[in-house]
């Protein structure tokens, strides 16, 4: 899209934009809502196991850390998409994603090792609602991934241009936001238990 | 496009300011680690870790989503839903007993 080619709403704001915050102000409801539950829940379980019994803080702690700097490289894409500098632009762009995907890494980890350990989603309040959010959450990086690796095929065919920065500014909306949702997801669930 | 607001171009911070935050969110993510294996904190835990996810939150919503510097209908379009969704966890866990207010 050339810049005489992108679409303005009234305000004067992209219509593209404009969109995705909009979606993201109704994710902000759907997470919202699966916190809620979360916490409504917790502490009701009457078998075990138990957030405490269970919950893997260090582990955690190194993929909480993954997905922040994963932000940071998200950040520095669009900054290098928007200067033009293509080979940085590919360098963030795949460094972003493969953040996501050791986060899901981890996600994997986690989940077997506790259904190993008998906690599945059937088990108990705690189970069901935890996997329930989590699950969720990793749905949404596994999504931001795909957009993410679209972005570098994008940008590898030479359709990646200074013009098209804006593609690169809503799904780094996006990847910041599965970003801020798990730092709530960190504290309410890993560390206040 | 720099005759219009909310593009990917313009007033977006440097390397620089991205870095620092960067720096700032691992500083206190490893403060609120910390802060969980100490005992000592163990009475005031929750408002101490509620109120370092809150700067971590605002933190990466300001500077790398960018909205202290975009226009102020995107921050309004975030603002809303998300104290929306506060309310609605927030009476629901007075609904469901969880400030053991209802008995």
């Amino acid at each position: 899209m050339t810049p005489a080619a992108a679409h303005y709403t009234s305000t004067g704001l992209d219509n593209k934009k404009l969109a995705f915050w909009a979606f993201i102000g109704s994710e902000c409801l759907l997470f919202g809502s699966l916190i809620s539950t979360y916490l409504v829940y917790k502490g009701r379980s009457v078998s075990g196991p138990t957030p405490h019994e269970i919950l893997n803080i260090p582990v955690t702690s190194v993929s909480t850390f993954d997905l922040l700097m994963s932000s940071l490289a998200m950040v520095l894409a669009l900054a290098a998409v928007s200067r033009g500098d293509k080979v940085w632009a590919r360098f963030w762009l795949g460094t972003t994603a493969f953040l996501g995907l050791v986060f899901l890494g981890f996600q994997y980890y986690e989940f077997t090792s506790f259904v190993r350990e008998g906690l599945t989603i059937k088990t108990n309040l705690f189970g069901s609602t935890f996997f329930t959010l989590t699950g969720t959450h990793g749905a949404h990086v596994a999504v931001g991934v795909l957009l993410l690796l679209t972005l570098l095929v994008r940008s590898f065919q030479g359709k990646l241009g200074p013009e098209k920065a804006i593609n690169v500014e809503v799904t780094g909306l996006y990847w910041h936001f599965v970003d801020v949702v798990w730092i709530v997801i960190f504290t309410v669930v890993y560390l206040i238990q | 496009m720099s005759d219009h607001a909310g593009n990917a171009s313009g007033s977006h911070p440097g390397t620089g300011t991205y870095l620092a935050i960067a720096a700032v969110l691992l500083i206190i993510t490893i403060v609120e680690v910390g802060v969980f294996y100490v005992p000592a904190f163990k009475p005031i835990l929750a408002p101490v870790l509620l109120t370092l996810s809150g700067v971590k939150f605002s933190l990466v919503v300001m500077f790398y989503m960018h909205l202290k510097f975009d226009h102020p209908l995107f921050r309004m379009i975030f603002t809303l839903p998300l104290l929306l969704a506060l309310g609605v966890a927030i009476a629901l866990m007075f609904l469901f007993g969880a400030f053991g207010l209802n008995g």
